[in-house]
């Protein structure tokens, strides 16, 4: 340990005195104008190089990428805007087919409704008719009847009269007399 | 050009600035060395993979795609949070900061290579070109109002005396402690890397396990400093430029 320490010590001093024995060689203005007129003759070089050539081949590159990107993008905001449209086109053309089914659907209903209506008008024409039909055969059968009634009456009137009175008595004449009777 | 005495092992020694050949510009040095050659291989580095990776230019981008892709934004982002909008303007100058700091940073971690941003003077370099820059946008947008930047507003007239002062020495300091923290960081890392390299070698062999473990668990640690000097410095970068062009506090 010890030993190595020594050594250690020995070669720091040994390096020391190196650097010492030389002086800085970053400190000798010997070397200044060399390393100046080459410094500016590579950085000038590099500066034209970069600036002209080099540089704005990169930033091309990264200027045009970034505009293909751009107009991929509006491109593809054109086409989200195209789908929606279609999309509205066709909610609305099927909006219209429900309103149009709806439509057709009411006015058949309602022309149900009315012919339904018409046959029930027609049929209750008929049964008035039909009902008036019978009520005037009714009526003339009453008539006959009663029209039959006065000559049984006038008929058995007569027979009675003439048994009674003898003599003929003509039916016109029972009529006469019956009728205010049978008017009442 | 090598500074005398210095062993070549040691902790140093990484940090010598090696001519590679000669090269005069009138009465100037202007030799290519070791930090010529990395600052060379640095602009081939960034500038081929910028390239090779947009190569294809596919809107879904293969995987070196994305990689500059994300540097791109990562620095592009940075400078839109900071500076707004209209801060894209020096867009390619702070990305052309980073990427060279990066790359100087991370090619600095190949052993036997050399760091450049373990230099001073080209870490104040770019530094005292951010201040200029900055100072000079400032200017030129704001005039004499630029001043302002100086006088805070809601601070009482009469701490104004102690105020300003304060505010001209910060931001005279900036070039100095912007350029200070990256080579600071940048040298101790590689330095305490050497270091502890040393002991390994000196040690006995049942004593070199610590400085071995330290050095790679430190090895680690280095690269996350690598990127994050480089990234504290971009930041740095549009924090002073945004200062200068919409002068908020």
């Amino acid at each position: 340990m010890f030993a190595s320490i020594t050594m250690l010590a020995e070669a720091a001093g040994e390096a020391a005195q190196h650097a010492a024995s030389g002086g800085l060689p970053q400190l000798n203005p010997d070397t200044f104008v060399p390393q100046l007129f080459w410094l500016v003759l590579t950085f000038v070089t590099l500066l034209f190089v970069m600036s002209k050539i080099a540089l704005p081949r990169v930033g091309e590159v990264i200027e045009e990428r970034a505009e293909r990107i751009q107009r991929d993008i509006d491109a593809a905001g054109r086409l989200k805007s195209d789908t929606d449209k279609a999309l509205a086109d066709y909610e609305k053309a099927l909006a219209d087919a429900r309103a149009n089914a709806s439509g057709i659907a009411k006015q058949t209903r309602e022309k149900l409704a009315s012919e339904t209506e018409a046959e029930k008008g027609r049929a209750e024409a008929t049964i008035t008719a039909k009902l008036a039909e019978a009520e005037a055969r009714i009526a003339a059968t009453k008539t006959k009847a009663l029209t039959a009634v006065n000559d049984i009456a006038a008929e058995t009137a007569q027979a009675v009269v003439s048994k009674l009175v003898g003599q003929d008595v003509s039916l016109d004449d029972v009529r006469k007399v019956l009728q205010p009777v049978a008017v009442k | 050009m090598a500074a005398e005495g210095a062993g070549t092992h040691g902790p140093m020694y990484q940090f010598e600035i090696k001519k590679i050949f000669d090269l005069q510009l009138g009465n100037y040095d202007v030799s290519f060395t070791n930090a010529s050659l990395m600052m060379v291989i640095a602009l081939a580095v960034i500038s081929g993979f910028m390239v090779f990776a947009m190569r294809g230019r596919s809107l879904v981008p293969s995987r070196i795609q994305s990689v500059a892709e994300m540097l791109y934004e990562f620095i592009a982002n940075m400078v839109r949070e900071n500076l707004g909008k209209d801060g894209m303007t020096y867009f390619p100058w702070v990305f052309s900061i980073f990427i060279f700091i990066l790359v100087l940073n991370l090619l600095g971690m190949i052993p036997g290579s050399f760091t450049v941003t373990s230099h001073i003077i080209v870490t104040f370099a770019i530094a005292a070109m951010v201040w200029l820059v900055a100072t000079a946008i400032g200017f030129i947008k704001h005039g004499f109002g630029y001043l302002k930047l100086f006088v805070p507003e809601g601070v009482p007239l009469l701490l104004m005396p102690v105020i300003v002062p304060i505010e001209l020495i910060s931001y005279f300091i900036r070039p100095i402690s912007h350029s200070v923290r990256l080579f600071a960081n940048m040298m101790a890392g590689h330095t305490m890397l050497k270091v502890f390299a040393g002991f390994a070698v000196m040690l006995p062999v049942w004593g070199k396990i610590a400085p071995v473990g330290f050095m790679v668990a430190f090895t680690g640690l280095e690269f996350v400093v690598a990127i994050l000097q480089a990234f504290i410095f971009t930041v740095l970068t549009c924090i002073y430029l945004n200062d200068a062009v919409n002068m908020h506090h």
